[in-house]
């Protein structure tokens, strides 16, 4: 069995957020001065709530609202919420690369509300026991729905803060009963022109549907998740509703967004960017400081929002600032060749 | 066609405020934080593509002429020049200080390293060259040479298309109208359809005509 299952150890930047800190943090939001532990998570919820009162309420289906009220908040946070801090609500879905919806950073935004999100349902197949055509509340049913503040770094240097609402992506392979074959898993998005004006330009370089894949130790690492959510919502339409992946060590573009098919297979898939230009972007596309791409530097990036004349350039750091989670992964590994 | 004198005098002052226009209204934009969380990137790439506009259009003149023998086009055709070289300036500038943050040594290493700049650095060096001959005094002085130097105009609007080409990464629409835009401009210059044009006027002319 290939399967790896990672060590509970490997959450370590929520462990590394000091108990005191989490707490002082919640009675500033939640105004739960001086009470205890219990209390606190009582509270969590209400707290979490008044954490996004600027973010618009959504249109959630119904099975999404007591997935939310019983969320794990904070279940992975960044050890430094200083220098991490939130990105704005407005910024994180008004720059978006969803080219399903147009090349443009605002396009998605501006075309995202064609697109049907209920019902959806979720194909997972290949390499499993458990496969099927499963609604997407059923995949979503067992699992808490927990938040995960992860620094979301694009690939074109410039990067976020998302808190985002998901599930472990760990869990859902493993209810599929995955067989001795299973070595990669592979995403795709819905194929819809008439939802997704993108997808009907004869000037796309993108075969769709756009497709993703995760080598099954990658993908069974706890800080692999599918999306749900984010900002204390379910996900607007631009930021991949209703059902996307994140990993936050990687480039955002392995993030597929809109998924509809998950499948366990045994040869490594071939993702979208790597089909259209396989020097630039590669299977992996572990964030590397030390690995440019052939047109700009990945050494650092810009934290965004920025302002002309402070373009807010920080270091890029290995693996996002995951290497203690994910170096593991990938010992023994040319990174520059496997890229 | 002729004209009174400030009739052209106010030509070329609306279209020096013209070709102002966009420059305002994408600082307005910033200005009220309607450019999105990433200003720099949208001044340097809308202003990216107002090269190409400026350039086109400074390239449309010459046929433009041709076709209507209007002398208000050739005495616009210095200035539009002039600001496709503005324009690539200040998106050289957008790219230093937006981008880069104004690291000059990252600006030499991304110079020399990547080939989409370099091309635009070319680009950029022969608007250069043609902005500083634009006055009287190097036509009198190249004399010939003058109109031979300026045809470096079509190897700029080549290596400004593929240096747009190299940054487009998925969807090939926008750069394929520039593209088909610059290729018209070119065909209209083949000395057998530049004859042509002359004609064409009289077609068009025609009809006005018949109407008088």
């Amino acid at each position: 069995m290939l399967i790896k299952i990672a060590k509970p150890g490997d959450l370590r930047e929520s462990d590394v957020t000091p108990e005191s800190v989490y707490l002082s943090r919640r009675r500033f939001m939640g105004g739960l001065a001086g009470v205890g532990a219990g209390l606190a998570l009582a509270g969590r919820a209400q707290a979490a709530a008044s954490d996004y009162q600027d973010v618009p309420a959504g249109n959630p289906p119904g099975w999404f609202k007591p997935k939310l009220e019983n969320a794990e908040w904070d279940s992975v946070v960044p050890a430094d919420r200083e220098l991490d801090k939130l990105t704005p609500f407005e910024d994180a879905t008004h720059y978006n690369n969803f080219y399903e919806f147009g090349t443009g950073k605002s396009d998605p935004a501006r075309n995202a509300d064609s697109l049907e999100t209920q019902p959806w349902s979720v194909v997972i197949d290949g390499e499993v026991a458990n496969g099927g055509r499963f609604d997407l509340e059923d995949i979503a049913k067992p699992s808490r729905l927990q938040e995960r503040i992860y620094r979301l770094r694009c690939v074109e240097a410039w990067s976020m803060v998302i808190p985002w609402l998901g599930i472990p992506l760990g869990d859902v392979i493993k209810r599929a009963e995955p067989t001795s074959k299973a070595k990669y898993v592979k995403f795709e998005t819905l194929v819809a022109p008439d939802q997704m004006p993108g997808q009907d330009s004869s000037f796309a370089l993108i075969d769709w549907p756009y497709t993703e894949g995760l080598r099954m130790d990658e993908a069974m690492h706890p800080l692999a998740i599918l999306g749900l959510g984010m900002y204390g919502r379910e996900l607007p339409n631009q930021n991949g509703a209703p059902f996307r992946l994140i990993v936050p060590w990687k480039y955002g573009f392995k993030s597929i967004k809109s998924i509809v098919r998950i499948s366990l297979v045994e040869e490594q898939p071939v993702n979208s960017w790597q089909a259209i230009a396989p020097d630039e972007y590669g299977f992996y596309a572990n964030v590397n400081p030390k690995v440019d791409h052939p047109r700009w530097s990945q050494a650092t990036e810009r934290r965004l929002p920025n302002s002309l004349f402070n373009p807010n350039i920080i270091d890029t750091r290995m693996f996002n600032g995951y290497a203690d989670e994910v170096a593991s992964l990938y010992q023994g590994m040319d990174l520059r060749k496997s890229f | 066609m002729s004209m009174p004198r400030y009739t052209l005098t106010l030509w070329r002052i609306a279209v020096f405020i013209a070709a102002l226009v966009p420059l305002a209204y994408w600082s307005s934009q910033v200005a009220i934080n309607a450019a999105g969380p990433e200003p720099g990137r949208y001044l340097l790439l809308n202003i990216g593509q107002g090269i190409l506009w400026m350039l086109l259009l400074t390239l449309s003149l010459t046929p433009l002429t041709k076709l209507t023998r209007w002398k208000g086009f050739t005495l616009i055709r210095r200035q539009l020049g002039l600001w496709t070289l503005t324009y690539a300036l200040l998106h050289l500038f957008c790219y230093a200080v937006f981008i880069l943050g104004l690291d000059l040594s990252r600006l030499g290493s991304e110079i020399v390293r990547r080939p989409y700049i370099i091309v635009g650095m070319l680009a950029l060096t022969g608007l250069i060259v043609m902005g500083v001959t634009s006055n009287k005094w190097s036509m009198r002085k190249l004399g010939k040479r003058w109109k031979t130097l300026h045809k470096i105009v079509y190897l700029v609007l080549g290596l400004g298309l593929l240096h747009f080409l190299w940054v487009v990464r998925a969807d090939l629409e926008q750069w394929s109208l520039y593209a088909a835009v610059g290729a018209l401009l070119m065909i209209l210059r083949l000395p057998p359809i530049a004859r042509q044009l002359p004609k064409f006027r009289q077609l068009i002319k025609r009809p006005g005509q018949a109407r008088a």
